[in-house]
């Protein structure tokens, strides 16, 4: 950019050497010296004029910067302090909040994985048009057979691995405490290249069966301070995990991450696995055809593209469903999902669908800084207007075009400069308010940081918004040149910069009615999904809580089953508990178990994948602590579950689909598809529906199981309490001490309100609303002030022309009438532009909308309604100031 | 203000420009304009502020290259020369003048009609 500097300087001498020459050839042709001087220098016509015109010559004049140029901005605007505080801050408001979210979607979406060659990973997921329609997006992980069959015979991965995470219970460390495990085959670390930064990995026979002694684990960062102070000698020690003894192997580097985990795990462990078992901590399964529960993950080889790997492997499954042991009937049934294979690269399976919502906040700040641009335009407009004297006598002092518009362009920059340096703090602050307002499960939520990549976006965006900004006024200075005369009066604005203006305030409130728009339809998606019935009553009077009993700890079914009604008894027992339940969970606590069912006396349906419903396992009492009315029918008892156990219930719309009444499905029976050995179940009541899967899911159809029943056996289950203390500390005191009284080693774990539960299912909509209503806000704020900005500018240059025709009697109504109406044409332009947008903006975020269709209405008239309102007081005011000119006044000027 | 010498026509500043460096081999801007005044015949004045925003035309478009040399009298001064495809493109505008010549003189050569 400085080059300027050195080429002027070498221009200087060669023109001094030009006329050097020249003053040698008068003196040869009889001069005097000093004449021989000043005859020269006439002939040269202006030393300053020649740099300037071969500096036009140069072209793109504002790529030459010189310091000068830069001081004489600083000091130009030093004298316009309010100007400049106004410029900087709307522009570093801008800057910043863009910034600020540049760094978010830099920091999900842009920034590679943390780990080597990250694009070479992949996670190995299957699609299974048999089993659900493709179109609903839905994939499965893998099974441990079919890992094998690919560990051994794949060509297109370097490492493949499979994982799966959970909690376990931890003793022996002095309080017991739940805590998140990841257990790994071989090829998972080795394909993230993850080495533990103390003590070692895991050998190849440790992740093989029958290994002896201790299993070993390795201790993320965090739980290692946690627990052990970040004690060196930890290494070695044993952990009880689910009383199973694991010595301590390795201890993690404090940054590594695993993916996108929310929960980040606390112990890693192997999967230990052969070609009959696979263990994992201290469950032992067959290995065998189907489930599918497993998470792959494989690190491509080099040069190996996504679909050649696709293809490979899927000429593997058919080798799949043929080698490994099936129960009767099962290959068929694999057969028939019709398995495919759906690697996905890492990092969208990381990121998820967050990327839309991601780049629509991007938008909405790139709109707010561009009517920040659109404000300062004007107001350079403005300005350059009012120094046209100054121009003009530039222009004819010698200054070529290209000088006074780089003049006006370092104003410009420096404006951008200052801006950008103040916009750093605001992206620091946006950037910290982001973080309390984001959805918690935002992945990769440690990325974000203001690094060099989004300092060099800030940046960028400055040069840029600062250009943008210039542009009105320097197609302004090209004109100024030759106007020395006319400069110097006020005459009424030219044609051209009025179209200007207009086009200026008409990209404002575009801008401002997208926004808007936006703000809107999140509100209208906010309040449709809050006025949704979720099915269950008084979320914040219902405490839950999780308990899960290892096999170590009472290995028995009976008994701990038994100890599950203990503690429900002693909770109900409680004082302010007015009813309490268990179950396999809670609806939005997302742990429904998915199959089919089948109803006696009525065949199956034929050819397609018949509709899978949710299952949840429940004691007596459930809907009457959650507050999920009986439509028909009866609850489950104590005494059907010490009984048979063979009954059910299903929720409405199950009925209704199935037998039209709810009514009607009492004495029905159903059971659980492709297990033909599974006895039938009565259905004894009919419930009312519940949004189970999210309150902006339709309801699921739900079968409802006894929680106890016969080679079932639940170990983690849910409470559920109804009770006025609920969120209390003295509640959560007494059940603990109820827990404890039952089995001193059993922790209570995810401990919440259904409200809370509720409420973090709303908050990626009440994210986006907080988001876009802030950024409407400013949009609207920043427009407002740049109407008024435009029009009490009009109005003082039209005061000449207004003192006259007040003076020839022009009533004041009239004449105001005109410049509102002149403001509100700009604002129909901009609110016609808007809509276009408006439309595509919101077709944008349908996924994110709730009950609301993209163009509803009632948003888009509120919305016009409010920027006309807005447009029509900022245009009145400048307005009625007008009509104070003194009509004698004026003319006295002329 | 009337000139007794004449600016030099939008355009011709450039072949000009080129003929002479083409002729004369490299020569420094005031030379330049020295011998262009000098081969009109001194009908036409060399302005700087007209020259040297023409000689950095020539230099952008690569039809002249520059160096820093000495000149006769010992001054440090900026040479310039005509490149291989300055030549090319004298070639060609002379051409074109020449196209352009004959068709004024045609013009030139109408008669008047008879009064």
């Amino acid at each position: 950019m400085f080059v300027g500097g050195r080429r002027d300087s070498e221009l200087a001498r060669e023109l001094e050497a030009h006329l050097e020459m020249q003053i040698e050839a008068n003196v040869r042709a009889g001069m005097s010296p000093g004449e021989a001087r000043r005859s020269a220098l006439v002939a040269f016509g202006g030393i300053e004029n020649v740099k300037d015109r071969v500096r036009d010559q140069r072209g793109l004049p504002w790529l030459e910067c010189s310091w000068s140029d830069v001081r004489y901005g600083i000091r130009t605007l030093r004298n316009r302090p309010g100007f400049t505080l106004v410029a900087v801050l709307t522009l570093a408001l801008g800057i910043g909040a863009t910034t600020a979210i540049f760094s978010v979607v830099y920091g999900v979406l842009i920034k590679p994985l943390p780990y080597p060659d990250s694009d070479r990973l992949v996670s190995v997921r299957h699609a299974a048009p048999g089993l659900v329609p493709r179109t609903s997006g839905d994939t499965f992980g893998s099974s441990a057979s079919m890992y094998l069959t690919y560990r051994d015979q794949n060509r297109s991965f370097e490492h493949v691995g499979l994982w799966t995470d959970s909690e376990l219970t931890l003793t022996g460390l002095g309080e017991p405490e739940q805590i998140r495990v990841l257990a790994v085959t071989k090829g998972i670390l080795h394909a993230l290249a993850v080495q533990p930064a103390l003590g070692r990995g895991f050998s190849d026979t440790e992740y093989l069966p029958g290994a002896d002694g201790p299993a070993p684990v390795i201790l993320s960062h965090a739980f290692w301070q946690r627990r052990f102070g970040g004690d060196k000698s930890a290494l070695g020690r044993t952990l009880l995990l689910n009383s199973r003894p694991s010595r301590i192997a390795g201890i993690l580097s404090a940054d590594f991450r695993f993916l996108n985990l929310t929960l980040q795990p606390d112990v890693i462990g192997p999967i230990q696995i052969d070609t009959n078992r696979i263990v994992t901590w201290d469950t032992v399964n067959q290995i065998i055809l189907d489930n599918l529960n497993y998470n792959g993950l494989a690190r491509l080889k080099d040069g190996v593209t996504l679909s050649e790997a696709n293809a490979d492997l899927a000429r593997l499954l058919p080798i799949w469903i043929e080698a490994w042991p099936a129960r009767p009937g099962q290959r068929e049934a694999v057969t028939s999902w019709r398995v495919t294979p759906a690697l996905r690269p890492l990092k969208n399976e990381v990121v998820g669908d967050i990327a839309g919502m991601l780049w629509l906040l991007m938008g909405t700040v790139g709109a707010v800084l561009l009517i920040a641009c659109a404000n300062i335009a004007n107001l350079l407009l403005v300005w350059a207007d009012e120094r046209r004297p100054e121009f003009a006598i530039r222009a004819a002092l010698g200054a070529g075009r290209g000088r006074i518009a780089a003049a006006l362009l370092h104003e410009s920059f420096v404006l951008g400069a200052m801006g950008a340096v103040v916009a750093l703090p605001f992206a620091y602050a946006g950037l910290k308010f982001f973080a309390v307002v984001a959805p918690a499960n935002l992945p990769r939520i440690k990325d974000i940081a203001i690094d060099w990549p989004v300092v060099a976006f800030s940046v960028a965006s400055a040069i840029l918004s600062s250009l943008l900004c210039s542009i009105p006024a320097l197609r302004q200075a090209f004109h100024y040149n030759t106007a020395l005369g006319s400069g110097t009066r006020s005459g009424t604005a030219s044609r051209e910069r009025n179209r200007t203006r207009t086009a200026l305030i008409a990209v404002q409130v575009a801008l401002a009615l997208v926004l808007l728009v936006g703000a809107g339809l999140m509100i209208r998606t906010f309040q449709a999904l809050t006025a949704v019935d979720p099915g269950f009553t008084d979320p914040e009077k219902i405490q839950i809580g999780r308990i899960f009993i290892p096999p170590a700890v009472i290995p028995e079914p009976e008994r701990f089953t038994r100890a599950y009604r203990d503690i429900l008894e002693r909770i109900t027992a409680l004082p302010g508990v007015t009813a309490a339940a268990f179950g396999a969970g809670m609806p939005l606590e997302g742990r429904a178990f998915l199959s089919s069912i089948s109803v006696q006396d009525r065949p199956d349906a034929v050819g397609e994948a018949p509709p899978t419903r949710s299952f949840n396992s429940i004691s007596p009492r459930y809907f009457e602590t959650l507050g999920i009315r009986l439509v028909a029918g009866r609850d489950i008892t104590w005494a059907d579950i010490d009984g048979t156990g063979n009954v059910a219930l299903v929720s409405e719309n199950l009925a209704r689909e199935l037998w039209d009444e709810p009514q009607a499905a009492v004495g029905k029976r159903i059971r659980q598809s492709r297990n033909a050995a599974a006895p039938w179940l009565e259905i004894i009541g009919v419930t009312q529906d519940v949004r189970a899967d999210g309150l902006h899911q339709r309801p699921p159809s739900i079968v409802y199981l006894p929680v106890i029943r016969k080679g079932f056996n639940l170990r983690a289950i849910t409470y559920a309490i109804r009770s006025d203390r609920s969120g209390q500390e003295s509640l959560l005191t007494e059940v603990r001490q109820a827990v404890w009284a039952s089995n001193p080693d059993l922790p209570v774990f995810n401990v919440r309100t259904m409200q809370d539960i509720y409420s973090a299912s709303l908050v990626q909509t009440s994210f986006m609303l907080e988001l876009l209503a802030i950024a409407g806000a400013i949009a609207l704020v920043l427009s407002v002030v740049g109407i008024y900005g435009v029009l009490s500018y009009v109005v003082s240059q039209r005061s000449r022309e207004i003192g006259i025709r007040l003076a020839l009697g022009a009533r004041p109504t009239a004449l105001k009438r005109m410049f509102v109406l002149y403001g509100l044409g700009a604002a129909a332009i901009g609110v016609g532009a808007g809509l276009a947008g408006a439309v595509v903006f919101s077709r944008w975020m349908s996924s994110m909308l709730f009950d609301v269709r993209p163009l509803d209405p009632a948003t888009y008239v509120v919305v016009i309604v409010l920027l006309v309102v807005a447009v029509s007081i900022s245009a009145y005011v400048p307005a009625q100031r007008a009509m104070r000119v003194d009509p004698a006044e004026t003319l006295r000027h002329e | 203000m009337s000139k007794h010498k004449s600016d030099v026509w939008q355009g011709t500043l450039g072949l000009m420009v080129l003929k002479t460096l083409n002729a004369l081999g490299p020569q420094h801007g005031y030379g330049i304009a020295r011998r262009i005044e000098q081969t009109s015949g001194k009908r036409l004045s060399i302005n700087p502020g007209t020259l040297y925003p023409v000689l950095l035309k020539l230099e952008q478009e690569g039809s002249i290259a520059t160096e820093w040399g000495v000149s006769d009298n010992n001054r440090q001064a900026k040479f310039y020369r005509i490149t291989r495809s300055g030549k090319r493109d004298l070639a060609r505008t002379e051409q074109e003048w020449e196209r352009a010549k004959e068709i004024v003189d045609r013009f030139q050569s109408l008669k008047g009609e008879p009064a």
